[in-house]
């Protein structure tokens, strides 16, 4: 009998570790961003796209050709580059009558869409309109919502939510006092997110605590929520599960002293002394009178059990 | 005192407020010191708004920049290489992930078997290549010229059996490579279809379950003989071959047996007691009421003789007569027919 059919590994320990990259993660690396241009485009919608694309850069890549996806029609194509290019994150960069200055933005959950929402550019300002000094690359920026419409409305909730994502980047445990620079602030009115980008700097002031002082660099555009495709509860609830592996398990019993000295507690269930055995010696073995009043004893216990138990059960019922 | 010197620093604030790090605000704004976010859902100042947008849009993040510093500022500071970082607590914000929380690996069926009876396996990183005494080199476990070494290992081999002499042990031990290898293979795909939840048909000896009932298998010959357009009038019969019971009702042509008269007393008292028993029995109900009851009509006089004639008609195909004076269209005449 030979062997009918094999299973296909990877061949190379390259293409082992390409397919390894790809797998689900118990820790994910930083979601990764596709910038994409559509059919056709204006130049304010690629400048700023090109901004975004500035203030996330090592996490993002912009594709250089133009594609001809109607993500709102068909999304398979985004899918697909999304599982080629390792990137839940995208953005696509449109214009047309129906929809000037057009930016797409979305996430995937499982190389599927999640959701996304589609914004008109206005009001726009680039990022080299301003001739102020700029932001070190690579920082992670502070994240401002305002406005009661990001609290109330579910679709401007979910579109905080995508924004976050798109722009937290790393999460850190520590971070550099001195390194707190950028600040990306969202403000929603009406059917706008007014976008501005800060620099932070840091001014002397009467206590500790430095008085903060901002410097608008750019980009500034206010957006206009225009079609929106968000995920049902159901999907999103599934996606935000979180590992149960991560959960702390709390540590019980145990303590430690100032001089550094760990304790223990430890408990310990009613020993029964009676019925341990100890050494068997001959002077200690029982006679067999002995034995016989142990089994009387032993008899009417029981039986005095039983009795309080129907007279517990009698009072309880 | 306490009420005096707040106030006092309070009227200090006022006087410079470009050096100040408090901010009031109508209600607390939700920080999230993990992603360094925050979410101020008081309403806005629409006017200001309108009247200078830019303006009053860096005052509100201001105010909200500086809340938020003034907390990670809180923070326990660490110095790392002479630069003050401050830890951050976990992040709070719920965001999705990009893929789902990925599966433990299902264990091989020797895997669990080893687990269960706590079989632990020493090695940790077999070596690839092992030290021969024989040929007194390193020759490798597995892989690229680990058969060249079997080769030069075993260039002869003892044959100790009579009457297997003419028998090519190599190709024996050829065979039974090939078979452990196809075994384990086989292993390997179990495991994974296992893994994945694929139903395999199962191997060894034919159990009870891989045939049908004698019955049913009687029952289904049955059904496709009389499945031709004649009833399987013309189709030959193996020998011994019966007619399968109790599918009467499905199969057209064959005929119920009536049941046998009872022949005293006794035993029809049986039947019908066994009857009523059955019915009391059941766990059927007779949930409709509306069903059918056949209509019994009043006997005429005439026709009972009419009965008769035709109970002697019966026996066989007679010369056909003429209506006698009625006409029944209905009634089948047999014998050739005329125009």
């Amino acid at each position: 009998m030979t062997v009918i059919q094999r299973v296909v590994k990877p061949t190379t320990h390259r293409a082992k570790r390409a397919i390894i990259k790809k797998e689900p993660k118990l820790i994910e690396d930083i979601k990764q961003t596709l910038c994409f241009k559509g059919k056709n485009t204006s130049q304010i919608v690629v400048n700023f796209m090109k901004d975004l694309y500035d203030l996330k850069k090592p996490d993002a890549q912009i594709m250089q050709k133009k594609n001809d996806i109607l993500p709102f029609e068909d999304i398979i194509p985004i899918e697909k580059f999304s599982v080629k290019y390792n990137a839940p994150l995208f953005m696509i960069a449109s214009h047309n009558k129906k929809r000037p200055h057009n930016l797409i933005m979305g996430r995937m959950y499982e190389q599927t869409l999640l959701d996304m929402a589609e914004f008109g550019i206005e009001n726009y300002t680039g990022l080299k309109d301003f001739k102020v000094p700029k932001i070190s690359e690579g920082i992670k920026p502070l994240l401002v919502f305002n406005g009661e419409l990001f609290e109330n409305n579910h679709e401007f909730s979910r579109i905080k939510n995508l924004l976050v994502d798109m722009f937290q980047r790393d999460t850190v445990e520590k971070i550099r006092l001195q390194g707190l620079e950028h600040v990306l602030s969202f403000t929603a009115v009406e059917n706008k997110i007014l976008l501005r980008s800060y620099r932070i700097r840091l001014k002397k002031s009467d206590c500790r605590i430095p008085r903060i002082e901002l410097e608008e660099i750019g980009p500034r555009a206010d957006l206009i929520c225009r079609r929106t495709k968000l995920a049902s509860e159901d999907l999103f609830k599934q996606a935000c599960k979180k590992p149960k592996e991560l959960k702390v398990k709390k540590k019980k019993n145990i303590s430690v002293d100032k001089l550094g000295t760990t304790y223990g507690r430890i408990h310990i269930g009613a020993q029964n002394i009676n019925s341990i055995q100890t050494r068997k010696m001959k002077g200690l073995k029982k006679t067999m009178a002995e034995k016989k009043v142990g089994v009387k004893r032993k008899y009417v216990e029981n039986n005095d059990n039983s009795k309080k138990l129907k007279v517990s059960n009698n009072s309880t019922g | 005192m306490d009420v005096v010197n707040s106030i006092l620093q309070n009227d200090i604030q006022k006087k410079d407020t470009h050096k100040s790090t408090v901010v009031n605000k109508d209600t607390e704004i939700e920080t999230d010191l993990g992603t360094l976010l925050a979410l101020d859902y008081n309403a806005l100042d629409l006017k200001a708004l309108k009247s200078q947008p830019e303006e009053y849009l860096r005052s509100l993040t201001r105010d909200n920049v500086q809340i938020l510093i003034n907390k990670i500022w809180e923070l326990p500071v660490e110095r790392v290489d002479e630069v003050t970082v401050a830890k951050l607590p976990k992040q709070e914000f719920i965001l999705p992930r990009a893929r789902q929380i990925p599966k433990a690996k299902l264990l091989t069926k020797w895997q669990q078997f080893a687990k269960e009876k706590g079989i632990k396996t020493k090695r940790k990183s077999k070596s690839k290549v092992k030290w021969d005494e024989e040929l007194q080199k390193w020759i490798p476990t597995f892989g690229y010229k680990r058969n060249k070494a079997i080769e030069q290992k075993e260039w002869l081999v003892e044959l100790n059996n009579e009457g297997k002499a003419a028998e090519n042990p190599f190709a024996d031990a050829k065979a039974a490579k090939e078979e452990r290898k196809s075994k384990n293979e086989l292993q390997r795909l179990r495991n994974i279809a296992k893994a994945k939840n694929i139903k395999i048909p199962k191997v060894g000896l034919p159990t009870k379950e891989h045939f049908a009932d004698s019955q049913q298998l009687s029952q289904a010959m049955t059904i496709a003989r009389t499945s031709t357009a004649s009833l399987g009038k013309f189709q030959d019969r193996l020998p011994k071959e019966k007619d399968a019971k109790g599918i009467a009702k499905q199969v057209p042509g064959m005929k119920r047996k009536a049941e046998e008269v009872p022949r005293n007393l006794q035993e029809e008292k049986k039947r019908n007691t066994n009857l009523a028993d059955n019915i009391l029995k059941s766990n059927t109900k007779i949930l409709r009421e509306d069903f059918s009851v056949p209509k019994t009509k009043p006997a005429k006089a005439e026709k009972s003789k009419k009965k008769g004639k035709k109970a002697a008609k019966a026996k066989g195909i007679k010369k056909p007569k003429a209506g006698k004076g009625e006409r029944n269209m209905r009634r089948k005449v047999g014998g050739r027919k005329r125009r």
